[in-house]
């Protein structure tokens, strides 16, 4: 037998059970490289993704049809100077299938009297394509402008569509964090029998639970830098108002959510028990609460039920701060919604929270 | 003195069923006392209650001298518990868990002398999920003592161990014992009971129905040995009490169980029976008396059957 020599290990510190907790949760979370890829990775590939997909590439050519006759490629070749139309030839067999199909906005079909447009006047840019075509193929004609005119485009800082999603993956990332982070592991410990082990100790029920808080405020503290650096890296995204603010914001929302999160756990036996429920908590939000297209798109009489929802209050008030540099101060409604949510959702979950 | 544990008329229902029927028991400070019975018999509900998991639908109940209802916090304090099949959190190392439920008491064990007498000094470093099954239960059993208990509660901790691990674990509990301290164990298995338990009470449907040390419980059948025999065509029961030694006899089986004080008086009344009956003997055994013999004799079945 060979004789290792080591020095002697350091004895252990043992830390206040309510700090041992939140290291206990820590650990658990990055030694499981899925829950990793979910926090950390997926809001930024979705950044990625939908920030390429929606990028702006200056105005959009509109694609208009021309119906093959005599005078149709003399239209093409007016239409295609104007910069703005990507026009195309069609056979008259196509005609009505280019346009029902919205392959193309209008059709444009020259004659030996005038001009014919055909389009859907119900399509929005049906009818600004007729406007630019007429006009490119009346002046082509010799038609004079009665006054001279001159384009300015502008371009707002902070209003791409980018800069608008942002903060709302920003807010989904908080809900789905604190849900899925925090139910899914109350239920695990339930299911294994090991939160009726450590009811068994001299543990307070109060440090279990405020371990989960702790935990995930200090994941906050990493996935909030992540892809708001990541934002403004690769798509200039700037956060506009204060940071402290934004950071309460955020842990604000975070708490919130972890109060719902308690909820979700507080009587379910089974982890499929729990992933119905966080589902059923967190899908209708993701659609209603403005994380991909605003809010106010549904229906006005809607409207006051979507706003009170904590990831819609959650994604105003950060829209708010790091897209306009709005003051925190005149957020009270958002801020006051997230509270109620939290204060409310942990009043029940603990009266109803199942130990065993 | 004060016993470690009281219970008087203890009743455990869930709406129809009863899983503890008016459980009557003292257990000493400095004993290990056995809960033994069949699976279903409610001996981990008893433990449960006893452990302050779950309030009894009535009796009294004593831990320490002191009431849950009272004394919760003190007793927690206390006691050190060892459920049936905890599964520990699998992605934290042994020293990290040991740490956790170390954190949890006013005092308690060093972590490095309790892993060196849990043999799990090599492992400290390792994921619960990269233990074995002794090992991961020799851990649930240092999580019950690491805050230094003067009450031990182990719910089956031997169940599904091969026997160089049931072997360890018992060495553990002995040495427990040895340092004045009290535990209770539920076992369905009788060796583990009679190598362990000062005394042991016998559970079946919710009630003690036997209660002594394994020696007393053995000698009330009667004989100390078991004498088992089968025979082609079988033998009447009633042939074979009236042997000479013979104090109780039954039958399972096709496969008859003779309780005898002494084998060599009555092995050669049983083989002149055998010859003068002109039956065959199929089978023929004898054996040391076990507290599996004293459940079969008490209530007709074997305590795997449940």
């Amino acid at each position: 037998m060979t004789a290792e020599i080591s020095a002697p290990r350091p004895k252990r510190k043992i830390h206040a059970p309510v700090w041992e907790l939140t290291l206990a949760r820590i650990r658990e979370f990055v030694r499981e490289p899925g829950a990793l890829f979910w926090t950390f990775g997926f809001p930024i590939l979705l950044t990625i993704a939908l920030g390429i997909a929606f990028r702006n590439q200056g105005p959009q050519k509109v694609v208009v049809g021309v119906l093959e006759g005599p005078a149709a490629a003399e239209t093409v070749r007016v239409l295609t100077a104007t910069g703005r139309l990507a026009p195309e030839l069609i056979a008259p067999a196509n005609a009505d299938r280019a346009l029902s199909s919205g392959k193309v906005a209008v059709l444009v079909v020259p004659g030996p009297n005038g001009i014919a447009y055909r389009f859907d006047p119900s399509r929005p840019e049906a009818a600004g394509a007729r406007l630019l075509a007429d006009d490119a193929l009346q002046r082509a004609a010799g038609r004079p402008d009665a006054r001279p005119t001159t384009d300015e485009a502008t371009r707002a800082p902070g209003a791409r569509y980018v800069d608008w999603l942002v903060p709302g993956l920003l807010g989904m990332q908080l809900m789905s964090g604190s849900l899925w982070g925090i139910a899914y592991a109350i239920v695990q410990t339930r299911q294994r029998k090991l939160l009726k082990r450590m009811l068994a100790t001299p543990m307070h029920k109060r440090d279990y639970l405020l371990a989960f808080f702790f935990s995930r405020l200090l994941a906050l503290a990493v996935e909030v830098p992540v892809l708001m650096g990541f934002a403004y890296f690769a798509f200039g995204v700037e956060i506009r108002g204060s940071i402290v603010a934004m950071v309460a914001v955020c842990a604000l929302g975070a708490t919130s959510f972890a109060g719902l999160a308690l909820l979700c756990a507080s009587r379910a036996q089974n982890s499929e028990t729990a992933n119905g429920l966080v589902n059923l908590v967190t899908l209708p939000m993701f659609v209603v609460s403005g994380v991909f297209f605003s809010a106010q798109r549904f229906p006005a009489f809607v409207q006051p039920f979507i706003r009170i929802l904590p990831l819609t209050a959650l994604n105003e008030a950060l829209r708010a701060i790091i897209n306009e540099g709005t003051s925190i101060v005149h957020l009270p409604f958002q801020l006051a919604v997230l509270a109620c949510w939290m204060v409310g959702s942990f009043v029940v979950a603990l009266r109803i929270f199942r130990w065993s | 003195m004060t016993a470690a544990i009281r219970i008087e008329k203890l009743c455990k229902r869930y709406g129809e069923l009863t899983a503890v029927d008016g459980l009557d028991l003292e257990v000493q400070v400095g004993e290990c006392f056995g809960l033994l019975g069949p699976n279903g018999a409610g001996k981990t509900t008893t433990c449960e209650i006893l452990e302050g998991l779950m309030p009894p639908t009535s009796g009294v109940v004593e831990v320490l001298g002191k009431s849950w209802r009272t004394s919760e916090r003190e007793l927690r304090e206390r006691i050190g518990v060892a459920l049936q099949e905890t599964r520990l959190a699998d992605k934290l190392t042994v020293e990290e868990t040991l740490a956790l439920f170390r954190s949890f008491y006013r005092q308690g064990r060093d972590l490095d002398e309790l892993l060196a007498s849990m043999q799990l000094q090599d492992k400290r470093d390792a994921w619960v999920s990269k233990l074995s099954g002794g090992q991961r239960q020799r851990l649930a059993v240092a999580c019950a003592l690491v805050g230094e208990p003067e009450l031990l509660f182990l719910d089956e901790p031997t169940t599904g161990l091969d026997p160089q691990s049931r072997r360890a674990l018992w060495d553990l509990i002995v040495e427990f014992k040895s340092r004045g301290r009290t535990v209770l164990l539920t076992t369905h298995y009788m060796d583990e009971a009679e190598r362990l338990c000062d005394r042991v009470a016998v559970v079946d449907h919710g009630k003690v129905i036997a209660l002594g040390t394994p020696r007393q419980l053995i000698d009330s059948l009667g004989g100390a040995h078991v004498v088992e025999l089968a025979t082609a065509p079988e033998l009447p029961l009633e042939a074979l009490r009236p042997l000479p030694s013979v104090k109780s006899a039954r039958t399972q089986a096709g496969t008859h169980a003779l309780a005898v004080d002494e084998p060599h008086v009555a092995l050669p009344a049983v083989l002149d029976l055998a010859r003068a009956r002109k039956v065959e003997l199929t089978q023929l055994t004898t054996r040391n008396a076990t507290l599996e013999d004293v459940f079969v004799s008490l209530t007709g079945r074997h305590l795997r059957d449940g």
